[in-house]
This record gives structure tokens, C-alpha cells and sequence, in this order.
């Protein structure tokens, strides 16, 4: 067993534990950390398998953003846990047998299908120039080029995301006094200024008062 | 013993599998579950990155670049709208989300 199999052993079992840890932690909060802790285990698999590139994009894009927007909600919402993890343990029998049945039949067959190991091509690279295949320059070769247009539609797709989150979130304060420039702009004299009618001048009250005084 | 891609795979089929049982297990708990979808996406994307690996082609990684796009949309969308939810019932069980009378 070399180098390289223990470490894939060592964060695998981290990776297995804190994804378990994610599904049966009491606090939320506890569940995002340990979901934090199973994508850096993650990201150390992928500079195994040598993606490094995926891999810093991992830790960059998920532990520094995804994980942060979690734990922001997470911590932002009352939750009352109670409530919500009614029934937990009842079912936890049935679900882990179905997960263990899931894993056996699915390792079963994994293990003894795919018995591919390391490959010869990038063995024999190895051999000769391995240090000026880089990882990124490939990805990016390959990005810009062929996958040029698909690209374009994941910025997109983030544009999207985007303006959709801050519309759904975005909340103004019912007693602001904002004007609205298009209301404004379309009113007319009528609504603005009323014009009465007065007489000119008003009969005086004097016939009235007159014979009270007198009395 | 060398690794092997059946190691990976079934790693991944391994993260998988905890992240259906966390769906099963967490049904009333709305970040739960999202949390659950990340894990799941992580073990599609440790599936596409073992292949890239051993087959020595570099398009299982660009879609591994895509689905990381797409999977950040969509958490980024879905905590906006359960910090909507939330906002409205106070709540973010999945029990009460039954007003959507169809």
C-alpha cells in the first residue's frame, strides 16, 4: 500500500463521517460545518485523481461562497429544531438499511467492474515530460474552445441566479417616502390642483344679529 | 492493493447513498435537504472526476465545471427563497408549505 492509497482511505473515511454528520447533526449550524469539512475532504480526492484545478475551484467556489450563504441563512433563521426533527429516529432503522443495501449491491458491482487502474497514458507522460502538462492550461484550452458557447450559457445561468435571488430577498420599507419618478412624471393639473368656486363677496350676517342684541 | 476506479466509484456511490438516507431522514427540514443535494451533486462530480482521471479525458471535468456553476445557482436560489419562506411563516417546515392547493 503506497502513499496514495492511504491518503485516499484517510479522507474518505473524513469525507463518509462528516457527510453522516451532515444528515444526522442536531444544530444546523453544525450540519453546514461538517458539510464544509466533507467538501475539502472532497477537493483532497481531487488533487488525487490530479484535477487540481476542480479542486481549488471547490475550495474557492464552495467552502468560500455556497458554505458562507449557508451558514449566513443558517445562522440568520430561528429555527426551532424540535418540530422539525420529529419522527428522526423512528425512521433511522429503515433508511440506514436501505442505504447500507444501496452501498453493498452498488460496491458489489463497482469494485468488480471497474478494475481500471492508473492509467498507461498519463503514466508514460509522466515518464517523459509530466511537469508541463498542467491541468488548468488543459481545462482552459478545452473551456475557451470547444466549449465556448456553453460556457457563455453558465454565465448566463449565474446572471440569472443572481438577479433572482436579490428580487425574491429584496424588501422595501413600507413607511419610506421614496418618490416614484414615472408617477410623477404622468400626473396631470386635475389631480393636483382643484379649482372652487367663491363668490365674491358674502352677504353680511348683520338682518340676523340685529333683533338678538335688541332683546 | 492499488487504486483502482472502482474505489472512487464507489466512494461516490457511497456519498450518495448518505445523501439519499439524509433526504429520507430529514424530509421536514428544508436546509437539510438542500445540504443533501449539495452531497449528492459532490458525489456525481467525484464520479465525472474519477472517470476523467482514468479514462485520461479532460470533458469529464468540463462538465464537472457546469454542474459547479449550476449547483451554486441553484443553492443561492433555493436559501433565497427559504429566507422568503421563512420570512412569511415563520417557519421552514415542509409539513406547512400546503397552501399551493393545486
Amino acid at each position: 500500500m503506497d502513499v496514495k492509497t492511504g491518503f485516499f482511505y484517510l479522507f474518505s473515511v473524513v469525507l463518509l463521517f462528516a457527510a453522516f454528520r451532515v444528515i444526522t447533526a442536531r444544530n444546523p449550524v453544525h450540519a453546514v460545518l461538517f458539510l464544509m469539512l466533507s467538501f475539502s475532504q472532497a477537493s483532497a480526492i481531487w488533487l488525487l485523481l490530479k484535477a487540481e484545478f476542480l479542486a481549488i475551484t471547490l475550495v474557492l467556489v464552495y467552502l468560500g461562497a455556497v458554505m458562507v450563504l449557508f451558514l449566513f441563512v443558517v445562522m440568520m433563521l430561528d429555527v426551532k429544531i424540535d418540530a422539525l426533527r420529529q419522527g428522526f429516529w423512528k425512521h433511522f432503522p429503515l433508511a440506514a438499511l436501505l442505504g447500507a443495501i444501496v452501498v453493498f449491491e452498488m460496491a458489489a458491482v463497482l469494485m468488480s467492474g471497474f478494475r481500471l487502474s492508473e492509467p498507461a497514458r498519463v503514466v508514460q507522460v509522466a515518464g517523459q515530460a509530466a511537469m508541463e502538462v498542467s491541468n488548468s492550461k488543459e481545462l482552459g484550452k478545452l473551456l475557451y474552445t470547444q466549449y465556448v458557447y456553453p460556457i457563455q450559457a453558465a454565465a448566463v445561468i449565474l446572471l440569472v441566479a443572481m438577479i433572482a435571488a436579490i428580487a425574491l430577498t429584496l424588501r422595501s420599507r413600507k413607511d419610506t417616502k421614496t418618490i416614484d419618478p414615472s408617477e410623477q412624471v404622468r400626473v396631470r393639473a386635475s389631480q393636483r390642483l382643484e379649482i372652487v368656486k367663491l363668490n365674491p363677496t358674502r352677504p353680511a350676517p348683520a338682518a340676523e344679529a340685529a333683533p338678538e342684541e335688541n332683546k | 492493493m492499488t487504486l483502482t476506479l472502482g474505489h472512487y466509484l464507489t466512494l461516490g456511490a457511497m456519498l450518495f447513498a448518505l445523501a439519499v438516507v439524509g433526504i429520507f431522514l430529514n424530509r421536514k427540514n428544508l436546509i437539510v435537504l438542500l445540504m443533501a443535494i449539495e452531497l449528492m451533486l459532490l458525489a456525481v462530480n467525484m464520479n465525472f472526476v474519477a472517470f476523467s482521471h482514468y479514462l485520461g479525458d479532460m470533458h469529464g471535468q468540463v462538465f464537472v465545471f457546469f454542474i459547479l456553476t449550476v449547483a451554486a445557482a441553484e443553492s443561492a436560489i433555493g436559501l433565497a427563497i427559504l429566507v422568503l419562506l421563512f420570512r412569511n411563516k415563520s417557519s421552514i417546515n415542509v409539513d406547512e408549505l400546503n397552501e399551493l392547493k393545486g
